[in-house]
């Protein structure tokens, strides 16, 4: 018996630690990412949390897999599933292997959304972009407009000349760059989504335009590359780069003076808004329709397209005053 | 076989080490009383474990790596490994995914996948038996060679578009809460049960897995036999594969990562001797349960599936070492 009992006492050991009490809350909602241990996605069970607290009687299981697999997250969803959870909010591994699977919790009653990165539509109610390509190209040019109160030469380093993302972005930006009084875009580059490339590129740009008064760089590589470009030509403060990375890495760059300002994402707003979301649609005090709006508490709400997906927010701005909040995270 | 000859005293022991013997004999009772535990635990933990369909959702997390696990306890008792089993299940699923953008029809993607996992089985069984190459190196390299293939045609990208007849396979309910993998499962495990206990190539494998010289003087063609074990662990990867991508609806190279760990701690824990020679069919069936039985216990919980991980490398080792452990206390006590 002596075996069976050291067997057993491993299971039991393994269970016991984290039993947690069930059905002490009213609404229980699942934040499912694509894999544990991902700052990006820990920052915003950070989010939902905060959104559980505010809401009040929410209970919110943080799950995922191990591995950014498809696979592991139909176990996990069948685990969800299993408990009757109210709401399901993923950020999913692949847009149409969960389909079946989150289309089973649908029909159980449960509220299915997707977050950040999305499912096939016929697989969740909505789903939560954190933001718009109009927003984004808005946002990079609004940045550098604000730091240049009297105008100036601006130029864009981007990715490579066939990145999509990148294109649309600078296209939007074009768009509204009118909006801006004496911003005049001067060139548009390629860095080629490459550090060093990127980094000439910059080098090129402050060469040929001397009266260059902000680098715009859509890109996480060629934002860094570009900063420390300027540094290293010791224009710091003199040519301001901004446009979209990721605090870790600019870190550095924004207490230098090289970047004032850059933005992206914020993954505790996108937490919290997926799980306000989700508690609004698992009440019945929103419905997921073409064109409705659903409510994301202190963010406002969002309004769904035909496809219904909707975008929360502008891109959240990061300077000074917050990027050691950020820098940790992500 | 077996009633030809008047009494047991010329049977092929399913078990070796004549003073372990008896304990051993019992493994699948300890498994079954386990796994009884097991289930009455997870009743008792959580009040959505005993609902029919909950169990019948949590049959997949076993059935599809069970089937491999079969193949794979095989080339175990025959003293070899194959590690490229996950890797297999990502080429085969990648092959049917590309075929699907040809519009082949489902038959053909079941005859391309059985194709294409036998292949591979065959590219391993020709190192190991022909060339006699270590299988630990050989299914190594091509774990990484079989995968890579799936990542160079897909890159980030997925296969999708199967066709509707295709979904039965991973999505089907045969009758009630019966799914068409758990009928399956049952069907190949009845076959591996026979194959291994009740034909002269289940011996073989045993022989071979005892001592390959002496079975080769006995007259068994022991490369032969090791070329077919690694041909058909391909082709039960593919069908695992078939299960697996009907489930999914989709294919990305990165589908079954790590799989080859699980069903190995399967194996073992089904009792089949790491080292060759010995092990039960029954041992396998039941350990597949009961590692499925517990993922979806603790999922219920929401333990975190690095705690499962966790979880796993624990129980192999104990099973690994528990034997070890309890003959050295025999000895001792003997002594």
């Amino acid at each position: 018996m002596k075996k069976i009992t050291t067997l057993l006492s491993a299971v039991a050991l393994s269970s016991t630690v984290a039993l947690s009490p069930v059905q002490a809350d009213d609404m229980r909602i699942a934040i499912v990412v694509k894999a544990l241990g991902i700052g990006f996605f820990e920052a915003a069970a950070k989010g939902a949390e905060e959104a559980a607290t505010e809401l009040g009687g929410v209970e919110i299981i943080y799950t995922g897999p191990t591995d950014t697999t498809a696979e592991g997250q139909i176990e996990v969803i069948n685990s969800l599933i299993a408990q009757k959870v109210d709401a399901i909010a993923i950020s999913a591994n692949d847009q149409d292997a969960l389909v079946p699977a989150l289309k089973k919790a649908m029909s159980r009653g449960i509220t299915v959304i997707s977050w950040d990165s999305g499912v096939a539509p016929e697989g969740r109610q909505m789903h939560l972009n954190p933001s718009s390509n109009s927003l984004i190209g808005n946002m990079i040019v609004k940045m550098a407009a604000d730091q240049l109160p009297e105008g100036g030469d601006v130029a864009v380093l981007s990715a490579s000349a066939t990145a999509t993302n990148q294109n649309i972005w600078i296209e939007e930006m074009n768009k509204v760059v009118g909006n801006y009084t004496g911003i005049n875009v001067v060139a548009t580059v390629y860095g080629d989504d490459l550090s060093d490339k990127s980094y000439r590129e910059a080098q090129g740009l402050m060469a040929s335009h001397p009266d260059l008064k902000a680098i715009i760089a859509p890109s996480t590589v060629a934002i860094v590359a570009a900063s420390q470009a300027v540094s290293d030509a010791g224009r710091a403060g003199e040519v301001l780069v901004t446009g979209l990375g990721l605090p870790s890495e600019m870190a550095g760059h924004v207490e230098s003076g090289a970047s004032k300002s850059f933005a992206i994402w914020n993954p505790i707003d996108l937490g919290y808004a997926a799980t306000m979301i989700s508690y609004n649609l698992a009440k019945g005090e929103a419905t997921a329709d073409a064109g409705g709006e659903i409510g994301m508490g202190r963010l406002g709400s969002v309004t769904l397209s035909d496809t219904l997906d909707g975008a929360m927010s502008d891109p959240f701005v990061y300077d000074a005053s917050n990027i050691n909040d950020f820098k940790d995270i992500f | 076989m077996n009633s030809q000859y008047p009494n047991n005293a010329s049977e092929m022991p399913d078990r070796l080490h004549g003073p372990l013997a008896r304990m051993l004999a019992s493994w699948e009772f300890l498994l079954i009383i386990v796994a009884v535990l097991i289930f009455f635990f997870n009743t008792q933990a959580s009040p959505y474990f005993l609902d029919a369909w909950n169990l019948s959702d949590a049959t997949f997390n076993f059935t599809e790596k069970a089937m491999i696990a079969f193949a794979m306890a095989l080339v175990i008792i025959s003293g070899e490994i194959d590690l490229s089993v996950a890797s297999i299940v990502a080429l085969v699923s990648t092959s049917m995914g590309f075929a699907v953008q040809l519009g082949f029809d489902t038959p053909s993607l079941i005859l391309i996948a059985i194709a294409v996992g036998a292949a591979c089985g065959a590219f391993n069984g020709f190192l190991v038996a022909t060339m006699g190459l270590p299988s630990i190196v050989v299914t190594i390299g091509t774990l990484s060679l079989f995968r890579g293939i799936a990542y160079i045609v897909l890159g980030d990208k997925a296969y999708s578009g199967y066709p509707d007849s295709f979904a039965f396979f991973g999505q089907g309910y045969v009758w009630w809460v019966i799914t068409f993998e758990m009928v399956l499962f049952m069907i190949i495990a009845a076959i591996f049960y026979v194959l291994l206990h009740r034909t002269s190539f289940g011996r073989s494998v045993k022989a071979i897995g005892n001592n390959p010289t002496a079975a080769l003087f006995a007259g068994i063609r022991v490369p032969r036999v090791k070329f077919m074990l690694f041909v058909l662990s391909g082709i039960m990867s593919a069908i695992a594969a078939i299960c697996l991508t009907s489930r999914l609806g989709s294919t990305r190279p990165s589908i079954a990562v790590g799989w080859e760990l699980e069903i190995v701690t399967m194996v073992v824990l089904g009792g089949i001797n790491i080292l060759g020679g010995s092990g039960t069919i029954l041992g396998v069936f039941i350990a597949a349960i009961v590692m499925g039985m517990v993922t979806f216990g603790l999922g219920l919980l929401n333990v975190p599936g690095i705690v499962m991980s966790i979880f796993t490398g624990l129980l192999l080792i104990t099973v690994i070492a528990l034997p070890i452990v309890i003959r050295r206390a025999r000895q001792r006590v003997a002594n």
